[in-house]
């Protein structure tokens, strides 16, 4: 049975991972690109180029002004904000490896791209045989979209996909909300869909609920020089990517799966 | 004959759970390693998908 798992969500992954890594160059990739280029101008102002500089100061105002709505909220955050991650997270040792720009960073970031479809392949069909003894693409399609909805859009209501360079709170807070979110949702959408007691349900609610009522870590102001504009879009398309990530190893991992129970019908 | 049955079918239950929850903690690993991993290299490497997959990432 492991192996049969670890086949499925191996070949499962690779399939989708493979799409979703050409997919990525054309969409994701090249905004994150545009968007480096603005990168560290609204932290260090003094070391940015001119023009970017520029650009962020007419921005800023705006930013500030909407801002504090948001930083209300945030207020109990303040120690996790930006002038600790800008102290200490952000700026990553020079001296570790980096891919080079061009085909070296396409190249690696696609290996990155299907190890992570794999990983989420292996989950998915792990999860489905448990809960359901069987895959079949039909019922793998429901569970690939679950899985978006509590990996992926949920998190995305508190922590928009971000782009490099802009403003967030600090990695750990983040990241503790980001796993709260993406567990809470899961299990709230397996007792809303597959428990038929009312009170199961109302749990379920409450769980798909409660991280968006407890509020992401947001940073107490606003300070990337990156244009709404290209953020926004980057929001919209990872968003997209990641359903098409989800729905793609949902469907591959579903026609292995039956393609193994067809072999397996055969009289040996 | 039924109990022993019963025992074997729940025996195939019992090794198929450990197998899904084998495998889920494999492609958790994996997961963690693109996606979550602290150290530079990794996160250099994995940095576009990092922010593609919209995980918490800098």
């Amino acid at each position: 049975m492991l192996n049969r798992i670890l086949a499925v969500g191996l070949l499962a992954g690779l399939v989708a991972g493979s799409a979703v890594a050409v997919l990525q160059e054309v969409t994701t990739s090249r905004l994150i690109i545009a968007a480096e280029a603005f990168e560290g101008a609204g932290e260090a102002p003094a070391a940015a180029a001119p023009a970017a500089h520029d650009h962020a100061g007419h921005d800023h105002p705006d930013m500030a002004a909407s801002g504090h709505d948001h930083a209300a909220p945030a207020a109990a955050l303040a120690d996790a904000g930006t002038d600790d991650h800008a102290a200490s997270g952000h700026q990553h040792d020079s001296d570790a490896w980096m891919p080079a720009d061009g085909l070296e960073r396409t190249l690696v970031t696609s290996l990155a791209t299907i190890a992570t479809s794999i990983g989420f392949a292996l989950m998915l069909t792990a999860v489905m045989v448990a809960a359901d003894g069987k895959v079949t693409t039909r019922s793998a399609l429901g569970w690939g979209l679950s899985a978006f909805i509590a990996v992926n859009l949920a998190p995305a209501i508190g922590l928009a996909p971000e782009l490099p360079g802009a403003s967030a709170a600090a990695l750990e807070a983040r990241q503790l909300w980001w796993f709260g979110t993406v567990a809470a949702t899961a299990a709230g959408l397996f007792l809303l869909g597959r428990r038929p007691e009312i009170v199961a349900k109302s749990a379920g609610l409450a769980l798909i609920v409660a991280p968006h009522v407890i509020g992401a870590p947001h940073p107490n102001e606003f300070e990337s020089a990156v244009p709404a504009e290209i953020a926004a879009q980057f929001a919209s398309v990872s968003l997209g990517l990641a359903a098409a990530m989800w729905l793609l190893i949902a469907a591959a991992a579903g026609w292995f799966w039956q393609r193994g129970d067809a072999r397996e019908g055969l009289p040996a | 004959m039924t109990t022993s049955t019963i025992a074997s079918r729940s025996n195939a239950r019992q090794g198929a759970l450990v197998a899904c929850a084998l495998a889920f903690l494999i492609g958790g690993a994996l997961v963690f390693t693109t996606g979550f991993a602290g150290a530079d290299v990794l996160h250099n490497a994995a940095h576009d998908t990092r922010h593609a997959l919209s995980f918490p990432c800098h």
